[in-house]
């Protein structure tokens, strides 16, 4: 149904959208080109990420068929009948079912608040420590396995199953993933003691 | 969970919204109901005390269908209905326009009004196709400046009709927009700012835009009256400490329904602050990522236990299946369950179900699968409503849900009245045993999604086991058909379907015969919905001496050429005839969609260029 796409672009709502951008920005021709409608009225951004939503999406829900390439299994628009608000909801969330998160709330000394984040989405020491990195705005030092973290003043540390606490790295990935049950991101000489017991 | 306001079902009888028996009769009876009070000037009436008798008898009279029957007697009744009415339902914004309604009824208080074709919701009809409030708002905005409730469904509805709304009707009290678009955060600003005596603010399954105004801090900061929020539609952030600050000054509060961006330990805190709650939406029930230093696990538990109202439960946007167990201490009193976002299997669903021995309706996915539903079964003797979705809605895999899970629900809620059943698999006498063992059932709508699927068993079509409903369930006036039928089983509906209001039909049949028995049989329908069956024009003609009965016909990807439409056009001219084209070329091939309805206006001067008025 390619003709479909071309009724998809003719958002009059353009004219008396209110938007925080300058009503002379364009983004116009990838909006053309979403299954999923943007909720924002404006943004670049918004648009890229519906995009890269529908792309990723699993269900075949016959609702997105516009864009649905029609070959193999024809996929007929607005079959079955589920609304798309329906559909959509779970479009969005079916990449976060996949597996059972292992939720873990982390601290940092010093700071208000608190993260609770899901470590399964981490491959490895790496990325966990410069997501933490980003998510609390500050630097950890190199780890090695005999003097912890060097050239910093935090250390990541964790809380295990026997209540012990550790040092984050000195355990294998997979150890720590189904040992951990929360972070304290520690300041200062507090740090520095815990990694000289392991 | 959408509540159905017995104005807003679609499955109660509907004679002509507003009297007068039908376009025809308007020029041969004096009773006509199209001509009277459109700008009579009143003639001194013989006997003017009865009329005013007439008219305090009448502000008691509430059913519309009573006061369309009033107002046929005589033009003085007439008159003095038109006078009375303050709840005004006009089932498509087509068949009347504002300038009419305004004209005749003079002191409305509530108007519930209905745009697109229930198709629509499934992308079969092209953005910008039509049904605009701006007129209407336009309108009552001068002429009713009581007015106090708005119920609007598929309509498009912008942020300049939200503001004149706001800014019109001192007295507003409840705005319900259910399947509506066009509008964002910043008309329902203006609506929370402006609107001081509001109670009900429901926002049903829209599509709402994200202005980024942060209109939950909108409400007036001394103390509202809101008895009803609803907004788990809304896709955007909410000011989080706004809407706490909100749930706090509002002591009428009872409903409140949150998006899936509420994470559950805010949901602990709003309920703490609103124990008297009676209907709970809650939000996503699960973590967000961001939480204040020192917040423990809410103690979900004794909240739900503290909150001793609550019959209706819906939400569970994101679940954390875990925390399921916190709603253990209210399942006693549910009435209303709506699980149908919550990815929860059998074993997670059954502590919970066998709790609720006074659930009425319930809604679920088909994740539970047949043994969620049979637990459902063993333990809902008094479910009436019952709602099964699909998580994957595709037509070729063997699916969680099949006739197993219906044949056990059939058996143990004997008193269900409606069901809307989507599933892979399905057999006749599954169906069957549902028409015998459930005959108090209203609406039944079965939704098996592979196109043309026969009996799974026994490789028959599903002529038999929907011909069963039709016969058996004698308060049946809405059916919804799927799978491999033939023309039977329409011949069923024509003959036993003498109740049927609303049809859907889908992939289905094999002639012109199939539709001629629905329209030569079924004496009430008013809500005839096809897609995708070998229909033509010569059904098409079959319908002519009905259509000025129903409220709308709606054929897509049929076999009609536009000459039958034409045809049909010209010897009805009461009919709005509607050729909705998906391409942008004229064609002479057959019709894309044909959209049909009755109307005093004749064609709408809003039609967009896709759409052809014969």
């Amino acid at each position: 149904m390619e003709g479909a796409v071309a009724y998809e672009s003719d958002l009059n709502l353009k004219a008396t959208e209110l938007r925080l951008g300058l009503p002379g920005s364009n983004e116009s021709e990838k909006q053309t080109l979403l299954s999923v409608k943007s909720n924002k009225r404006a943004s670049p951004e918004m648009a890229e990420e519906c995009r890269s939503k529908s792309n990723s999406s699993i269900s075949d829900a016959g609702n997105d068929g516009r864009e649905a390439a029609p070959a193999a299994k024809a996929q007929v628009v607005g079959w079955p009948p589920i609304r798309s608000y329906r559909k959509n909801s779970f479009q969005t969330r079916k990449k976060d079912e996949e597996t059972t998160g292992i939720y873990v709330k982390v601290s940092m000394d010093g700071a208000p608040y608190l993260r609770k984040i899901d470590i399964k989405v981490y491959k490895g020491y790496p990325e966990l420590l410069k997501a933490l990195e980003e998510m609390f705005k500050f630097t950890i030092g190199k780890y090695s396995e005999r003097e912890g973290y060097n050239g910093s003043e935090y250390e990541p540390t964790y809380e295990d199953k026997d209540g012990d606490w550790m040092l984050v790295g000195d355990v294998p990935w997979d150890m720590f993933m189904s040992s951990c049950k929360r972070m304290r991101i520690m300041k200062g000489s507090e740090a520095r003691g815990l990694g000289c017991t392991v | 969970m959408r509540e159905d306001r017995a104005e807003m079902s679609e499955d109660e009888d509907r004679a002509l919204d507003l009297g007068g028996g039908g376009p025809d009769a308007s020029n041969k009876t004096e009773s006509s109901g199209g001509s009277c009070g459109a700008g009579d000037s009143p003639s001194p009436f013989p006997d003017q005390v009865l009329d005013n008798v007439l008219e305090d008898v009448l502000r008691f009279l509430t059913s519309r269908r009573d006061r369309n029957a009033v107002s046929l007697v005589c033009k003085s009744w007439c008159m003095v209905e038109a006078l009375t009415r303050s709840d005004l339902f006009i089932g498509n914004c087509y068949a009347v326009s504002p300038r009419r309604v305004v004209d005749r009824f003079r002191s409305v208080r509530s108007l519930l009004l209905k745009g697109k074709p229930r198709f629509a919701d499934f992308n079969l009809v092209p953005p910008n196709w039509g049904s605009y409030f701006s007129p209407w708002v336009t309108a009552m905005a001068a002429a009713y400046p009581w007015l106090e409730k708005v119920y609007l469904k598929r309509m498009t509805v912008s942020d300049e009709d939200l503001g004149l709304l706001a800014h019109s009707f001192p007295g507003f009290k409840e705005l319900v927009l259910v399947c509506c678009e066009g509008f964002g955060t910043s008309g329902l600003s203006v609506v929370a700012s402006r609107c001081r005596q509001l109670r009900v603010l429901d926002l049903i399954e829209d599509e709402i835009m994200d202005d980024e105004v942060d209109w939950i801090s909108c409400f007036p900061e001394t103390g509202t009256c809101l008895e009803s929020l609803i907004f788990d539609c809304v896709e955007s952030l909410v000011n989080f400490i706004a809407l706490e600050r909100l749930v706090a000054r509002s002591p009428s509060l009872r409903k409140l329904r949150l998006n899936r961006h509420v994470s559950i330990g805010q949901l602990h805190r709003l309920m703490v602050q609103a124990p008297q709650l009676t209907h709970l939406g809650t939000g996503s029930f699960s973590f967000s990522d961001l939480m204040v230093q020192g917040d423990q696990e809410p103690d979900l538990v004794s909240t739900f236990a503290a909150s001793k109202s609550l019959i209706c439960l819906s939400g569970f946007k994101d679940i954390l299946p875990e925390y399921l167990p916190a709603i253990y201490p209210v399942c006693a009193n549910l009435t209303s369950l709506n699980l149908s976002y919550a990815n929860i299997n059998a074993e997670q669903l059954k502590p919970v179900i066998y709790r609720c021995h006074k659930l009425q309706t319930f809604w679920v996915l088909d994740s539970v699968c047949d043994e969620g539903l049979q637990a459902v079964a063993a333990t809902c003797k008094d479910l009436r409503e019952l709602r099964v979705f699909p998580m994957e809605a595709r037509e070729d895999i063997e699916g969680p849900v099949s006739e197993v899970g219906l044949l056990a629900i059939s058996e143990g809620c004997r008193q269900l009245q409606s069901i809307l059943y989507f599933c892979q698999r399905m057999t006749n006498a599954a169906v069957v045993a549902m028409s015998k063992n459930c005959p108090e059932l209203v609406v039944f709508r079965l939704c098996i999604m592979g196109r043309h699927r026969p009996d799974h068993l026994t490789g028959e079509p599903m002529d038999e086991g929907f011909g069963a409903i039709i016969m058996n369930c004698k308060k049946l006036t809405r059916l919804a058909i799927s799978g491999l039928l033939t023309d039977e089983a329409f011949s069923y509906i024509g003959t036993y379907g003498k109740l049927v209001r609303t049809l859907s039909v889908a992939f289905a049949g094999d002639s012109d015969m199939g539709l001629r028995y629905v329209l030569e049989g079924c004496p009430k329908l008013q809500k005839l919905e096809i897609r995708d069956s070998p229909f033509g024009d010569s059904a098409l003609l079959s319908g002519l001496h009905h259509y000025y009965n129903m409220r709308f016909l709606w054929m897509s990807s049929c076999k009609l050429s536009p000459l039958g439409c034409k045809e049909i056009a010209r010897r009805m001219p009461r009919l709005v005839v509607e050729v909705i084209s998906y391409r942008d070329e004229e064609t002479d091939d057959a019709v894309e969609v044909l959209y049909m309805y009755r109307s005093l206006e004749g064609p709408r001067n809003d039609a967009p260029k896709f759409v052809t008025i014969l």
